[in-house]
């Protein structure tokens, strides 16, 4: 899931890119050095995106599809940006009886993403989490460290507004 | 010349609970006393001891303070440090002798006593980041030794005296791998250690790494010597950041004096170190994922043989071995083979580190003579099981482990034994349960784990595990059959034996052993659908006595799905059909009426 492709335009600036050429620079002599450049370029941009990735095909003289199959095995590699502001969703069993599904689709909706993306101004990105401990409060989200109990899905504009503020 | 050394560990567990924040405290306290030049603070590797982190002690007297806080360092310094008075209520309460009030040496404490420490022996006593120290405790000897007084031959002559095997779990004799690759012809050949330590609750290779990196440096390089190969790799976890810090560190202090590089010591040999950063995959622990990782690719297994010692990393004859196995190894060049294989059993020579965790009280790092039992582990150093509860059954070997029953609480821990009952001995994790956990959710939990890990390269492993996952989860969920238990079987047979690495070879083991030691609580969860552990929530069943329910209608209005209901001042009554068993409602019931079972 966290490895679909992005629906975030590329920003890269032309800073990263000379950081990122400096680095297969430094490195393309080593043996087995598409690893170590793939982490550096993680570091430079916050994730792996396919321009990335091509950037670096092209450095190493290699096929796109091998750097593809490296950045999609490791779980450390994001194809993924995260947002500004993380959303969890608790899609526990007490959550999801009081309908955590709905306000999670709400969420998509509002957002225009699927869960394990990000929004194209990257200040949201969205995932769905096991239970947090609080089915008291069911059905909980989770924006950043603050926790929302009995979340219904009209309430979820209002409080996605509070955040597109800052 | 300081009057004072004051040792405060630096591992995961003592940082997680709060060491460098102590560190900053006494530094700045130091100062404020004007004592910074009498007194030296020493950040260390783990000293063991977990549970009762952050820890501290203060030499000369070898006071051994726990658990302590920013507040307490004051009382430290202006107490102990300035006018010489031990604080008595911080130290570690199994170190003070009661009689005589006075302070036991470290090793005569209950969790240490029975404890040897050879690949631990420089944790908790060095400071990580200075070689000096590290030479200062015997370090570079060995290494001094091999290139000017012993051949090649020598040094795997006597590894293979020694009696070392693997300590990545596996149990393959290091000497005897060491001269299958030296006999390839050269000039290429690479020396691997793999730290990319994955079992769940296992921390052994890490705190070697945090506690004493140069160890591993210094095997790697005589493993050099050993079988002709001048370039070597670790990979070790990205996830592992202190231990990669003072990795780097400890080798760029190794290249400058001259302990790396060319012409080491003047012997002419060279050789050259590498740090790789695993991504998070599992299966790299597996030695031909590992080296295909290293090569830049998907961390996916190639059938063997042929063995890496004839065609491992970029084709080449290779070995692989663990951090602890290499931090054995200079202490076996310099004290002899005599000396290490006279501890231990008569198949597995010296020591092995175990993490020990679950439930026990003295939860840390603990390293142990082979042949010491479950019960000297669980009883002696753990301290026992907390909360009166008993124990059911320890945990070794992780995804790959089994699990070990009270019936076998006293057998010699060693290789051979751990697999004759089941389990394994794993890279060294030990989870110790009591009667409170359920053995098929511990199966069920590994079997996740190892679905999520599997790569998917080869059939039996990506569909199989996946299968058992699924009739496990039936099982927790009262849907199981008598049939399925057969089905688990016959599969967990199927997988052992078709599957590509290790991963999958040894991925039906928390199942089989379950199966064959607590068989009566499959049963139980499959004919009369009970958990006699309570653990599996589908199974479990709330109720509410009528005797002690006064009728305050908390739990009914907790309840998140309405499932409670009753009149004011009456006994309530719980809808077993809307139920979810969340348990909010016990948590809630201030007159204990409502119990699960």
């Amino acid at each position: 899931m966290a490895n679909s492709i992005t629906k975030v335009p590329f920003h890269g600036t032309p800073e990263q890119e000379k950081a990122l050429l400096e680095v297969i620079e430094r490195l393309k002599a080593e043996r087995g050095c598409l690893m170590p450049i793939l982490q550096e370029a993680q570091e430079i941009y916050g994730y792996l995106p396919e321009e990335v990735q091509r950037i670096i095909a092209k450095g190493l003289n290699i096929p796109f599809e091998e750097v593809y199959g490296v950045a999609t095995f490791y779980s450390q590699f994001t194809l993924n940006p995260k947002g500004k502001h993380r959303i969890s969703v608790c899609l526990g069993t007490a959550c999801y009886v009081k309908g955590s599904g709905l306000v999670y689709e709400r969420i998509q909706k509002e957002l225009g993403i699927k869960g394990g993306e990000c929004t194209p101004d990257m200040q949201f990105s969205l995932d769905a989490c096991r239970c947090v401990g609080a089915c008291g409060l069911a059905p909980v989200i989770m924006i950043d460290e603050e926790v929302y109990g009995r979340m219904t899905p009209d309430q979820v504009p209002g409080i996605l507004a509070k955040y597109k503020e800052d | 010349m300081y009057r004072a050394h004051v040792l405060i560990c630096g591992g995961t567990g003592c940082t997680s609970s709060g060491s460098q924040k102590i560190q900053d405290t006494l530094a700045a306290e130091l100062k404020a006393n004007g004592l910074e030049e009498e007194v030296a603070i020493v950040r260390t590797g783990c000293f063991g001891l977990c549970e009762n982190g952050p820890v501290m002690i203060v030499y000369p007297e070898g006071s051994f303070y726990s658990r302590v806080t920013p507040e307490d360092v004051k009382e430290i310094v202006s107490e102990h440090l300035l006018k010489g008075r031990i604080v008595q209520r911080l130290l570690y309460k199994d170190s003070v002798d009661a009689e005589s009030n006075t302070i036991k040496s470290l090793d005569n404490t209950p969790f240490y006593k029975k404890q040897k420490r050879v690949a631990l022996r420089n944790c908790g006593i060095i400071n990580p980041e200075i070689i000096d120290e590290y030479i200062a405790y015997d370090g570079y000897q060995a290494l001094g030794k091999v290139l000017t007084e012993m051949t090649p031959d020598d040094v795997i002559n006597t590894l293979k005296a020694s009696g070392l095997r693997g300590r990545g779990g596996a149990g393959f004799p290091t000497g005897v791998k060491w001269s299958f690759a030296a006999v390839q012809p050269g000039p290429e050949k690479y020396v691997c250690c793999n730290a990319d330590e994955g079992d769940p609750g296992a921390f052994m290779d890490r705190s070697v790494l945090e506690g004493d990196p140069h160890v591993v440096i210094e095997a790697m390089i005589i493993a050099g010597y050993a079988i002709g190969a001048h370039q070597g790799y670790i990979y070790v976890r990205a996830e592992y950041p202190i231990a990669v810090k003072r990795l780097k560190i400890a080798i760029g202090q190794a290249k400058e004096y001259g302990l790396l590089g060319k012409d080491i010591l003047g012997s002419g040999f060279d050789f050259d170190l590498d740090i790789r950063l695993g991504a998070g995959a599992f299966v790299c622990g597996e030695e031909t994922a590992l080296m295909t990782s290293i090569e830049g690719k998907r961390g996916e297994p190639r059938p063997r043989p042929p063995f890496p010692a004839i065609k491992g990393l970029f084709g080449k004859p290779t070995i692989l071995n663990n951090v602890e196995t290499y931090a054995n190894i200079p202490q076996i060049i310099l004290k002899g083979p005599e000396w290490f294989a006279s501890m231990g059993t008569e198949k597995s020579k010296g020591t092995k580190v175990f993490a020990l965790g679950g439930k026990v009280k003295n939860t840390g790092l603990v390293e142990i003579p082979m042949g010491t039992t479950l019960r000297e582990i669980v009883e002696e150093i753990g301290g026992g099981i907390p909360n009166g509860k008993k124990f059911k059954a320890a945990q070794t070997g992780g995804p790959s482990g089994g699990c070990i029953p009270a019936e076998h609480f006293d057998i010699p821990i060693d290789y051979d034994n751990l697999i004759s009952i089941g389990s394994m001995m794993g890279s060294g994790g030990l989870i110790v349960m009591d009667e409170d956990n359920c053995m098929v959710d511990i199966a069920k939990f590994f079997l996740e784990f190892t679905v999520d890990e599997s790569c998917g390269k080869c059939t039996p492993c990506r569909i199989g595990t996946k299968r058992m996952y699924e009739i496990l989860d039936k099982i927790t969920k009262g849907q199981g059959t008598l049939e399925d238990l057969d089905k688990l079987e016959e599969l967990a047979k199927y997988i052992k034996a078709n599957s590509l690495c290790g991963l999958g070879q040894t991925a039906p083991n928390p199942v089989l052993s379950t199966l064959r030691y607590f068989r009566d609580e499959y049963i139980a969860h499959v004919v009369d659908k009970r958990c006699p552990a309570g653990v599996c929530k589908n199974l479990l069943s709330f109720t509410i006595d009528p005797d002690k329910c006064k009728g305050c209608t908390a739990c009914a209005r907790k309840c998140p799905v309405s499932a409670i209901s009753g009149t004011v001042k009456q006994p309530h009554v719980i809808d077993q059909s809307k139920c979810i068993k969340c348990g909010t409602c016990i948590d809630t019931c201030k007159f204990g009426a409502i119990s699960k079972k």
